[in-house]
């Protein structure tokens, strides 16, 4: 059954499109809670089939691969796509609150719902092509919701947001472009088997090159993350909360999707450059991370601190390594979703996203506080969280191949992150506060409600991390053989 | 602007551009034309028409809001995929419908068609957007 692989893109456009026809506030929020709860509804079901029935794969139009457009669903499309519909669910509701009235009346629920379509066909795209249309799709959903509002400070970040991205974009293209001329083919799953037979197999360096910079750039990786933190604090916390979650993430996926599938002829070089990256992405994040004392930029550096522990998983290669990165990618989504969720609340009770002026909360806002700590914990590797497993996968495998300095990066970079979090618990949470708080009512149900959703299931990943290292250990294997994604490709019937 | 000899030639030239809207979006198929070429032209007849007059009253002439418009292209294209799905193919398979239709002889009615109308409405409601969100600045 094809429909259930096109229903990720067809739910948030069809969504989109009613929410041009319908009018009035209340049926444009009852439209989007429901394509968000159908999107999730249906991502999950995707899930279920691809656990159970390996890899899908459809031919849009019954053209046959390698000539049409291919939409795929392996198992870490299928994960990818359950946790970004469950983050734009949960964003939906957190937004019935916090979103100002001229923000939903320009058009913010459409938005939201093209740019989930964006990210769900980046994941489901069989061919590189389509995955840059599905990177710009993104892109322009981004730019706008980051610029709706027209303030200065959006403004300016919005436009190194757009001018970063454009690069990549220009590089992507060029990437696409070369190898085409290369292997007379952009369908993954054909170039996968062709480059893995090329001749000159050197020429192939531009290509994964231009993409390493373009996804890079995507992914916030080490030299090229400048347009994160500028971007990141200062749209409405709802929307931070869904770039954080999904945008990045989207970048590594594509790191992995290249990485794993595409270019895999020269490792040594090609993983070892990216181990490079991986590390010094944790470190520059973290200590960037360090210095702020504005909630949302911190936050937004460890964002970037985060990427490499993906990287990691990638730059290792093996099966142990890339469960890790899969583990910490879904882990990470639902934790630092949660932060910034969590930071926008503290915000709205005390009046600023300032560390300094925060205080307090521990005694005024004990749920808040224990919001705060299953995410905090989990992203500094806190042994019951799920961030506890992802991180130990990762070690595990880096010592395994004896990368000393990179896993001892790790380490390093995950203690500074608990340094981090203890700080703003500290802050924000446990010193008294600075003047008398600022009068402020009880916190509405829909911005508890996601935070709790996402909290519970940071904690179940880590309940049952040995569930979750079999699927992801499966993932890896899937990832480290070709042969069933090019079979489920080229096998589909047209 | 208030030109005589715009406003007449205008008043003519609307009706016109509108029919060869129509007819660029039906030949689409096998000959030049389509949903964008078709949409860009019934855009140009609403702008000179506006010209004419005011954004106002091209809005009125109009009748459709113009979120409406890009929404419901927007829905037609998509349902135009889906048709075909309901028989168990692929998302976006053409389904010809063929029939004879007395004078007009046989007549090939598929889901390209209705995609491209779905086009049609998007490039309209896209193009005058922009044009009547620049007129009004």
């Amino acid at each position: 059954m094809s429909l259930l692989l096109v229903a990720p893109i067809v739910i948030p456009l069809a969504t989109a499109a009613l929410g041009l026809v319908v009018r009035g506030p209340r049926a444009h929020l009852g439209l989007s809670l429901v394509g968000g709860a159908a999107l999730l509804a249906s991502t999950l079901a995707l899930l279920g089939q691809v656990l159970r029935g390996g890899t899908r794969a459809t031919q849009l139009g019954t053209w046959p691969a390698p000539f049409g457009i291919t939409l795929v669903a392996d198992l870490l499309a299928a994960v990818m796509l359950a946790v970004s519909s469950l983050i734009g669910l949960v964003i939906l509701v957190y937004s019935v609150e916090t979103i100002d009235a001229e923000r939903r009346a320009h058009g913010y629920y459409p938005l939201l719902h093209v740019l989930l379509m964006g990210v769900c066909g980046a994941f489901l795209a069989g061919d590189l092509f389509n995955l840059y249309v599905w990177f710009e799709v993104m892109l322009i959903a981004s730019f706008v919701l980051l610029s709706l509002g027209g303030e200065r400070a959006q403004l300016e970040g919005s436009v190194k947001y757009v001018t970063l991205n454009l690069l990549a974009s220009l590089m992507f293209l060029s990437a696409v472009g070369l190898l085409y001329g290369l292997a007379g083919t952009l369908n993954m799953a054909d170039l996968a088997v062709k480059l893995r037979e090329a001749p000159r197999p050197g020429l192939l360096l531009a290509p994964g090159m231009l993409l390493l910079g373009a996804f890079g750039i995507k992914a916030a990786a080490f030299p090229v993350f400048s347009w994160l933190p500028p971007a990141y604090h200062t749209p409405p916390i709802a929307v931070s909360a869904l770039f954080s979650g999904l945008l990045t993430k989207v970048g590594v996926y594509a790191l992995l999707r290249a990485f794993t599938l595409l270019f895999v002829q020269d490792v040594g070089f090609t993983h070892g450059l990216l181990a490079w990256v991986a590390g010094l992405t944790m470190l520059t994040g973290v200590l960037g991370a360090a210095a702020q004392m504005e909630f949302r930029r911190l936050l937004a550096f460890h964002i970037i601190s985060q990427i490499g522990y993906m990287l990691m998983g990638l730059a290792l290669l093996s099966a142990g390594g890339l469960a890790g990165a899969v583990l910490y990618v879904v882990h990470n989504i639902l934790a630092k979703t949660n932060l910034f969720l969590v930071s926008g609340m503290a915000a709205r009770v005390s009046g600023t996203y300032d560390l300094k002026a925060l205080g307090g909360l521990y005694r005024s806002r004990p749920l808040l506080s224990v919001l705060f700590l299953v995410p905090a914990f989990a992203l500094a590797g806190m042994p019951p969280l799920s961030g506890f497993f992802a991180k130990l996968t990762l070690v595990r495998a880096g010592l395994e191949q004896e990368r000393y300095v990179l896993v001892g990066t790790a380490v390093t970079v995950s203690l500074l992150t608990l340094f981090s979090m203890t700080k703003v618990w500290s802050e924000a949470f446990w010193k008294e506060p600075p003047e008398q708080p600022a009068p402020s009512g009880r916190l509405p149900l829909s911005l508890v409600v996601p935070s709790a959703t996402l909290a519970l299931l940071t904690c179940l990943l880590g309940l049952f991390a040995d569930e979750a290292l079999a699927v992801g250990t499966r993932l890896a294997e899937e990832l480290l053989s070709h042969q069933a994604y090019v079979a489920a490709v080229m096998g589909a019937r047209p | 602007m208030t030109s005589l000899i715009f406003n007449s030639v205008v008043r003519a030239l609307q009706p016109l551009l509108l029919f060869f809207s129509v007819f660029l979006l039906l030949s689409g198929h096998h000959a030049p034309g389509g949903g964008f070429t078709g949409g860009m032209v019934a855009a140009s007849a609403f702008v000179l028409y506006g010209m004419a007059t005011d954004t106002a009253a091209a809005r009125r002439a109009l009748r459709v809001p113009l979120p409406v418009l890009m929404g419901v292209g927007l829905l037609l294209a998509l349902a135009s995929g889906l048709v075909s799905v309901v028989s168990g193919e692929p998302f976006l398979t053409s389904v010809w419908l063929k029939f004879g239709a007395g004078v007009l002889g046989e007549v090939e009615l598929g889901t390209p068609l209705l995609f491209d109308l779905g086009v049609y409405l998007v490039v309209m409601g896209v193009t005058l957007t922009f044009v009547a969100s620049l007129a009004e600045e």
